[in-house]
């Protein structure tokens, strides 16, 4: 049932031309990043200033930047900074989230009151306002501007999730199963949850679009990665500094941000019109 | 309507009281003193002694509660401490900054306007036109592309390539031109898709039907009906991305050298110049919850149906 299901949906899915060529773009982004100490043919961080600024070609694919690093390994490491800690934040915020937010909805009384309230002070502010005054207080740095991002990102979860249980604990089959006697646990693993996924996947799939986004300007601030590690947002500002000589170092690390978030934004449409597809 | 307005503004307590508190305890909770960053940011050496004096002199020897008294007391009479970078009142670096910043987020709202309305409902009404979809790509790639990525390229095009508008830096109304437009592409990206949306959804409508079977002419219909009805929840969501705008303008200010808060705020950052951080805080909060409330108003009084906070109307 559940196979011939998965099956229908991948059908679905491959009816979407432009859909299948962004996650073979994403697939081939995330190989990159994950083989990246196979794949990229120098050192990110070395620095050569005999090789510096070159142009394309030879034993540099993309050229180098201003230190003599090599920019086609500096983006390729650079996925795991830039997609890799958005991931995180999104994987932690979702679990935080979906806990508490199901625990929230099904529980309900003092802690969904007061969490709700939590989330009018919090949500009414942008993220960056928040991530700001975290970072400010604990000092700039990667795992710094991580759980900052968290901690903004894991109410917008909790909000969502307790919306989406409620709508299910109202459906008439819950209460059929809490007559028949099933176990709170089970009635979440198995009734509750099963039916939020699809949407939690939609969502998460677009948000880690928006995240990227987010986490580099962070890091072309400052706020996040210190140098040498490579990161996408942070290549960028430092090649805005070679706008007028060797704009490509600021074109391809921006290119490649757009290109990825493009990507996650047209494969969350198509599974959403694919899990939609299955309600009717 | 005004006791609503009142109603409204009195919210605004609760959440400033809980922000000031929340950044008080955060600022005192982490490892680095603020003494030591009081210290680091004016450059003292720090020893010892230097470090007890400094904590006398700002107030960190007494209990938490008691600090956050004196300071709210202060902060009533808008005194929210000095920067301790610069030694100026906040108050004074915040209200010198700030008219910057607006200004930027003005000019950013009308480009909103200006591309996303017209974009929008144009792109509707010649649903699959080639125009429909270049438009289309255009909210693809403008909501997808990072904004201080976008500054530079434009940059490179209207100021270095073309030579039209100045590179950066604040004086003509030249200057104003590049800022506003990177600030408020990525939002005229998102509201373009949701206005195209919101006027095919409306041209579904029974009502469009009834219209053209009125033989009303095809402008009054797609004006008056389609549109307007459109717009009305784009109104609202236009209020609170103001407050949005005014607080992304962080990274455009960084990109075109802006003078305008959220330099002050990164600068802050980096310096730990904690009084800053907290009056930036207190003063977002009260933007916030007054451009939402804006928003709120303003949609009460173009659409007729919604009378919030008015219980005998809706009744």
């Amino acid at each position: 049932m559940i196979r011939l299901l998965l099956k229908q949906m991948a059908q679905r899915f491959l009816k979407r031309k432009p859909a299948v060529i962004c996650l073979i773009f994403m697939l081939g982004v995330v190989l990159g990043g994950i083989f990246a100490p196979w794949l990229a043919p120098h050192d990110p961080t070395e620095v050569a200033l005999k090789f510096k600024l070159l142009a394309p070609g030879g034993q540099f694919p993309l050229g180098t930047d201003d230190m003599g690093r090599c920019v086609f390994s500096r983006l390729l490491y650079g996925t795991r900074a830039s997609l890799g800690s958005a991931f995180v934040v999104m994987i932690i915020a979702l679990m935080i989230g979906t806990t508490i937010g199901t625990f929230s909805a099904y529980k309900g009384g003092h802690i969904d009151n007061i969490l709700m309230r939590l989330c009018d002070i919090f949500l009414s502010f942008p993220s960056l306002v928040i991530v700001l005054v975290i970072v400010g207080v604990l000092g700039p740095g990667l795992i710094n501007v991580m759980i900052s991002m968290i901690l903004v990102q894991w109410l917008w979860y909790v909000r969502i999730v307790r919306s989406l249980v409620l709508s299910i604990t109202s459906r008439s089959f819950i209460d059929a199963a809490k007559v028949a006697g099933t176990s709170d646990r089970v009635i979440i693993w198995t009734h509750i949850l099963p039916n939020v996924l699809p949407q939690l996947i939609v969502l998460s799939t677009i948000d880690l679009g928006s995240l990227i986004l987010h986490f580099s300007g962070y890091s072309f601030l400052g706020l996040g990665i210190q140098p040498p590690t490579p990161e996408w947002g942070m290549m960028i500002e430092n090649g805005r500094r070679f706008i007028r000589s060797t704009p490509e170092l600021m074109y391809y690390p921006g290119i490649l941000i757009t290109l990825v978030v493009i990507s996650l934004n047209l494969i969350g449409d198509a599974l959403r019109d694919i899990f939609d597809g299955n309600y009717q | 309507m005004r006791a609503y307005i009142i109603k409204r503004l009195i919210t605004l307590v609760p959440v400033l009281f809980g922000v000031t508190i929340l950044t008080f305890i955060l600022i005192h909770m982490v490892p680095v003193d603020p003494a030591q960053a009081y210290m680091t940011a004016c450059k003292i050496p720090i020893t010892e002694k230097a470090l007890a004096s400094v904590r006398v002199e700002l107030g960190l020897d007494r209990p938490l509660v008691e600090q956050y008294v004196s300071w709210l007391g202060k902060a009533v009479q808008l005194d929210f401490g000095k920067s301790y970078v610069s030694q100026d009142p906040v108050f004074q670096e915040i209200t010198h900054s700030f008219p910057n910043t607006m200004l930027l987020t003005l000019a950013a709202f009308s480009w909103l306007i200006l591309i996303s309305l017209p974009l929008g409902f144009l792109s509707a009404v010649f649903k699959d036109s080639p125009f429909d979809h270049l438009s289309r790509i255009f909210t693809f790639v403008g909501a997808s592309i990072p904004g201080f990525w976008l500054g530079f390229l434009l940059i490179q095009l209207f100021a270095m390539k073309l030579n039209i508008l100045p590179i950066m830096g604040k004086g003509s109304w030249q200057h104003l031109v590049l800022p506003s437009l990177t600030l408020a592409l990525n939002y005229a990206a998102t509201y373009t898709r949701i206005l195209r949306a919101g006027v095919l959804e409306n041209l579904n409508q029974p009502f469009i039907l009834y219209a053209e079977a009125r033989g009303l002419k095809q402008r009054i219909i797609f004006g008056k009906h389609a549109f307007k009805n459109a717009l009305l929840p784009v109104v609202n969501a236009f209020g609170v991305s103001f407050g949005y705008m005014l607080a992304g303008s962080v990274v455009v200010e960084v990109v075109f050298a802006w003078p305008g808060l959220g330099r002050l705020i990164t600068s802050s950052v980096f310096n730990r110049d904690y009084p800053m951080i907290q009056g930036y805080v207190l003063l977002m909060a009260i933007v916030f919850v007054i451009s939402n409330l804006l928003a709120d108003i303003i949609s009460t009084l173009i659409d007729p149906r919604i009378r919030i906070g008015d219980d005998k109307v809706a009744a």
